[in-house]
């Protein structure tokens, strides 16, 4: 690690004069994408900001139709959430499968979304249900928010401030885990709201998350796991590295999207 | 049995202060003055160093000292050593190159050691190596194990096709004519994987010069801290042995990782009087996976001949072994002794022939880990076993039964003399406990739900203790491997026991106060066990091979028999009996037909005060040491069944039952047993199912992480059910035969045997990751239905 300063703001706004001001300057959540690759220099940034203490980032709600989750919220709190239970059960599922129970209680949604890993699995629950990022400037469809690998729509000095779900009728994640990481090697979000149906799928793409037309076609025909039968995913496009190729991975998202399916249609 | 005495279940008594926070590890160790080493490390595989640069980084703040090749040359320190010499087929020994712990115009594996920063601060140390400028003249690298021999790059100008050594063991026209008469032969080509060992404690050191004495200390995550310092002293030439102090405090796992002696330690207690302040180095994760020494690493031919009747008339087995790019300290050993003489298994085979060609590449060093050899012999036979039995047509269990040896003692063909052992009682015992019978239904209910089941047999052999030190020697070991102990008795009859072996989270505080409560009749908190400080103990070998209980333990015995002897002599002063009428039980030296006793402690006491003998006849005090050389190798055997289930869709492999049983001859204590059982079995089961070190092309470790390198976790393996049988190892006082390594030994082709019943016969290479099975699946469902 190389030497920085250090500031802990109490608020986003606070965070946001800091950030301007410093050049360098990196915002810290849970700190466990950041830390590691600070430890092992690869990222040098002068200043730190960590979010920490800005209560204005924190906490769950449910307003009308949407369950608003700020951006410090650690994935723990996502999983064990009564509201997030409630209203979208597949999305408290899936925080509570990201990685390990360290890692789910430091790592925060607005670190995983402004980080926006290929396989991390929020960016997968964002597309499918249709969420919107805030940020302390605007407002972004999930769509507009992931622009590729690592890659987001977030200007310099922007900070996620909650991501806000709108509760569907019926959701489903299946994630097949990498068996050394634990992250996402394939992870299918399927969510059904009114007549629309959308399937995202994260791990797998060699430019990050996407949608599979072709299997929200046969699922807006009838939201069943028999809808998927006999439907493969080209291997075009998709990552192949030490524990998948991309042939096996792109089977992995056939497979899984049943599962995600089975888990929403409770079979 | 007492309470605390052999055989009884005790609590560890060293885990208070490791679950408390309180264990001392070396990085603990600050002393006063400290600095801070960073090795500057290759990231070539393969390269000429054609100049490096010192002088900006020189200049950087806290910067004490940059130390290179050229420094340790100046100072005629020595490079590191191979101890065991192996001699090539013709009788010409094996081809080494230097081993410098700097590197010495070249580099040879990513991580190879460039030059050592000291400075103030590891941060400063870490900026300063930044700023060096090594000038690299880039060289192809050799990566791959098969094709190390014939590559056209050689790594090191002594060994021109990069091969170390052709080696030989067993009789070949013996072999080839049981061949000739076999009715059967079963072919197989195995690839044994690349392992690191990845211990918890990372390997550290810090070195300490007192330049008023002129004496060096060693802090250091050693599992052999007097190997250490006979290497360090008479190879290297840090100081003279009574100048030289090696300590291995706590250390937190080793796996077969610490016996060596390492380019890092070295510097850093050279490097203490350089720059006459103490220097600490501490590896960091990413420096463990790259310059730990490596495990495994086979690529292998193997047939089996067999009769009509199914009866094993021969083996013949060619070993490529790849050794990395440099020979560690006992690398040429793993797998050639350690490895072709366990190719007998348990089966009674007339002719076996084994050839062994060891290749250098661009990949880290490979040396002993768990099990070391062992697990590369017992995959090779367990795996033909179990082919030949499907490929006969004949049960699996049943024929590991017709093809057992009976009697004993046995001996093989490739040197060992089995002494004891009941391999049908254990696996008769296994069936049992797995429920072999209601195996039919268990697969029919799987393939019910879509799934395909397995089972696996492995029945292991291995030899442990490693062995009369005149054998070793034949063979060609530098060193013997007897070990030391001493049983210093207080006098107020409180004991504290000396020993050469080194724990390192096997229990040794537990199990060898054990030994002294049940042999003394005192309490096992009066009893201190003390290891690891080459000052306080005179001499030993250390800890691997599952030797401290097999040979350190009897060491022990040893001097308390000397102890007890003396005790008698005192005793029959103080009771006024003949010495020949003393008898010694549950802690009473007693006169025979009498009522009139003395306890330990009283014993004790007048030893020291000597009052009631004439210290002229008999000496005072109560202090006795012993050296045990074995006579044997111990032979710890058993048999392991997994039963798997596969989920063809996705090719996850879920371990659904595990019988172990073992026999490892007579018990000290069997929960500690048992963890080691289960320990080792985690890490076979990583072995075969996750674990795989991966270098690219380029010979850049792809795996140098967690993040890509696959470590068993509790949810990847089963409740384990582990039964034991017992024949006492007759060649040690306490027929104990050493349990460290059987689980990492046992269970690798237990896995695979299982997988690929499973998979009707399919092959599939180590780790079975649920891509390759995935595939392998595929692959047999397309045959079946073809068929
Ligand atoms: C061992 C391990 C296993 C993991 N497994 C999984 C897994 O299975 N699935 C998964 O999805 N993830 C996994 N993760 C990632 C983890 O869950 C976190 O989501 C991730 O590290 C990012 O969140 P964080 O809060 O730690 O962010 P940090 O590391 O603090 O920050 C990450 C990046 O986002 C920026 N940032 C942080 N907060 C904001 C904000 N509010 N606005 C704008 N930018 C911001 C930071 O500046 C930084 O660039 C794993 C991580 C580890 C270490």
């Amino acid at each position: 690690m190389y030497a920085f300063t250090y500031h802990k703001p109490t608020s986003a706004r606070q965070a946001a004069t800091l950030l301007a001001k410093k050049e360098d300057a990196k915002l810290l959540a849970g700190g466990h994408t950041l830390l590691p690759t600070m430890k092992q220099r690869l990222a040098a940034p002068s200043a730190l900001v960590d979010l920490g203490a800005c209560a204005d980032l924190k906490g769950i709600a449910v307003k009308g139709r949407n369950v608003v989750i700020g951006a410090m919220t650690t994935h723990a709190e996502v999983a064990a959430s009564p509201e997030v239970q409630a209203a979208i059960p597949a999305l408290a599922y899936l925080a509570g499968h990201i990685g390990d129970p360290h890692v789910r209680h430091r790592g925060t949604i607005g670190g995983s979304v402004a980080n926006n890993d290929p396989a991390a699995d929020y960016p997968a629950a964002l597309l499918a249900l249709g969420a919107t990022v805030v940020t302390n400037k605007r407002k972004l469809s999930a769509e507009e928010f992931f622009t590729g690998l690592y890659e987001t729509a977030l200007d310099e000095g922007e900070i996620v401030t909650r991501v806000s779900f709108p509760v569907v009728s019926r959701a489903g994640y299946a994630k097949f885990r990498n068996p050394a990481s634990r992250y996402a090697m394939v992870g299918v979000f399927v969510a059904k709201r009114g007549g629309e149906v959308r399937v995202a799928v994260t791990g797998a793409g060699e430019g990050g998350v996407f949608r599979w037309p072709e299997a929200e076609a046969a699922l807006k025909a009838r939201f069943a796991v028999k809808s998927l039968d006999g439907l493969k995913h080209t291997a075009d496009g998709i990552n192949g590295d030490i524990h998948a190729d991309p042939e096996y991975r792109a089977h992995l998202i056939g497979v899984m999207a049943k599962q995600a399916v089975a888990q929403a249609t409770g079979k | 049995m007492s309470a605390t005495g052999i055989g009884a279940a005790v609590r560890r008594k060293e885990d208070h202060r490791f679950i408390t926070g309180q264990g001392r590890y070396t990085d603990d160790i600050n002393r006063p003055g400290q600095v801070h080493a960073y090795f500057l490390r290759s990231p070539h595989a393969h390269a000429i160093i054609k100049a490096i640069d010192t002088e900006a980084a020189a200049g950087m703040p806290g910067v004490i000292g940059i130390f290179t090749g050229a420094d340790l040359a100046a100072d005629k320190i020595g490079g590191l050593i191979c101890g065991w010499m192996i001699h090539n087929k013709d009788g010409t020994p094996m081809r080494a190159g230097p081993h410098p712990a700097l590197a010495q115009g070249k580099v040879r594996y990513v991580g190879d050691h460039v030059a050592v920063v000291v400075a103030e601060t590891l941060a400063e140390a870490k900026d300063a190596a930044e700023a060096i400028a090594v000038d690299y003249e880039e060289l192809p690298a050799v990566v791959d194990t098969g094709t190390a021999a014939g590559a056209k790059t050689v790594i090191h100008d002594e060994a021109p096709d990069n091969t170390v050594f052709n080696w030989h063991l067993g009789d070949r026209e013996a072999v080839e004519k049981a061949f000739r008469a076999a009715s059967h032969v079963t072919k197989l080509d195995l690839v044994n994987n690349r392992l690191v060992p990845n211990a918890m404690e990372p390997r550290a050191a810090v070195g300490d010069y007192d330049a008023g004495e002129g004496v060096f200390t060693l802090y250091t995550t050693s599992q052999n801290p007097h190997v250490a310092r006979l290497v360090l002293s008479a190879f290297i030439g840090i100081a003279p042995e009574n100048k030289l102090r090696v300590i291995a405090p706590d250390v937190g796992g080793g796996f077969g990782s610490k016996i060596f002696i390492y380019a890092e330690e070295t510097v850093c207690v050279w490097a203490a009087k350089k720059v006459g302040r103490p220097v600490k180095w501490t590896a960091d994760r990413t420096e463990a996976f790259l310059s730990d020494a490596h495990g495994r690493d086979h690529v292998t031919h193997a047939e089996l001949a067999t009769d009509a009747e199914g009866r094993i008339l021969g083996m013949r087995v060619k070993t490529t072994a790849n050794l990395g790019a440099y020979l560690s300290t006992f690398s040429s050993s793993v797998p050639t002794y350690l490895y072709a003489p366990l190719l007998s298994g348990q089966y009674d085979i007339p002719a076996i022939y084994c050839e062994v060609d060891a290749v250098y590449t661009n990949t880290a060093p490979v040396d002993a880990y768990r099990g070391a050899g062992r697990p590369e012999a017992t995959f090779v036979v367990e795996r033909l076993i179990e082919v030949t039995a499907r490929q006969l047509g004949k049960d699996p269990a049943r024929f590991r039964m017709q093809n057992y040896i009976r009697r004993f003692p046995h001996q093989t063909p490739v040197i060992m003399m089995y002494d004891t052992g009941n391999y049908g009682a254990s696996l008769k015992k296994a069936l049992e406990m797995i429920d072999y019978k209601g195996l039919g239904k268990r697969k029919r209910d799987s393939a019910r739900a879509g799934k395909l089941r397995g089972i696996g047999f492995s029945s292991y052999i291995e030899a442990c203790g490693i062995a009369p030190s005149a054998a070793v020697g034949s063979l060609g070991a530098g060193v013997g491997l007897w070990e030391s102990a001493e049983v210093r008795v207080n006098p107020i009859g409180t004991v504290e026991v000396l020993t050469g072996s080194h724990s390192h989270g096997q229990g040794h505080e537990t199990t060898f106060a054990q030994l002294v409560s049940d042999r003394l009749g005192i309490s096992i908190d009066n009893v201190s066990i003390i290891h690891g400080d080459t000052d306080k103990v005179q001499m030993g070998m250390g800890t691997y091979g599952s030797r401290s209980g097999a040979v350190g333990m009897s060491a022990i015995f040893k001097a308390l028999d000397k102890v007890i002897a003396k005790g008698k002599k005192v005793a029959a002063h103080v009771l006024e009996a003949d010495e020949a009428d003393i008898d010694f039980a549950d802690g009473h030296f007693a006169v025979k037909g009498t009522d009139r006793k003395l306890d330990f402690g009283s014993c004790a006491l007048q030893a020291y005060v000597a009052h009631k003998f004439n210290g002229q006849e008999l000496e005072p005090g109560l202090k006795e040491g012993a050296f045990y050389d074995p006579t044997n190798f111990t032979f710890p055997a058993g048999v392991h069944i997994c039963e798997v289930e596969i989920d063809p869709q996705t090719g996850v492999t879920r371990i659904e039952r595990w019988a172990a049983v073992d026999d490892f001859g007579n018990v000290i204590n069997p929960m500690i047993v048992e963890g080691q059982v289960h320990g080792g079995i985690a890490q076979g089961v990583g072995q075969a199912l996750l674990e795989g070190a991966r270098y690219n092309a380029d010979g850049q470790l792809v795996t140098a992480s967690f993040m890509d390198y696959t470590m068993p976790r509790a949810d990847d393996l089963p409740s384990f059910d582990v039964g034991m049988t017992v024949t006492p190892c007759p060649s040690n006082p306490l027929g104990i035969k050493g349990c460290g390594e059987a689980g990492a030994i046992a269970s690798p082709p237990a896995v695979i045997n299982a997988i690929t019943d499973a998979l009707g016969h399919e092959e599939i290479a180590m780790p079975a990751t649920p891509q390759a099975v995935w595939r392998a699946a595929r692959k047999s469902m397309n045959r079946m239905a073809a068929e």
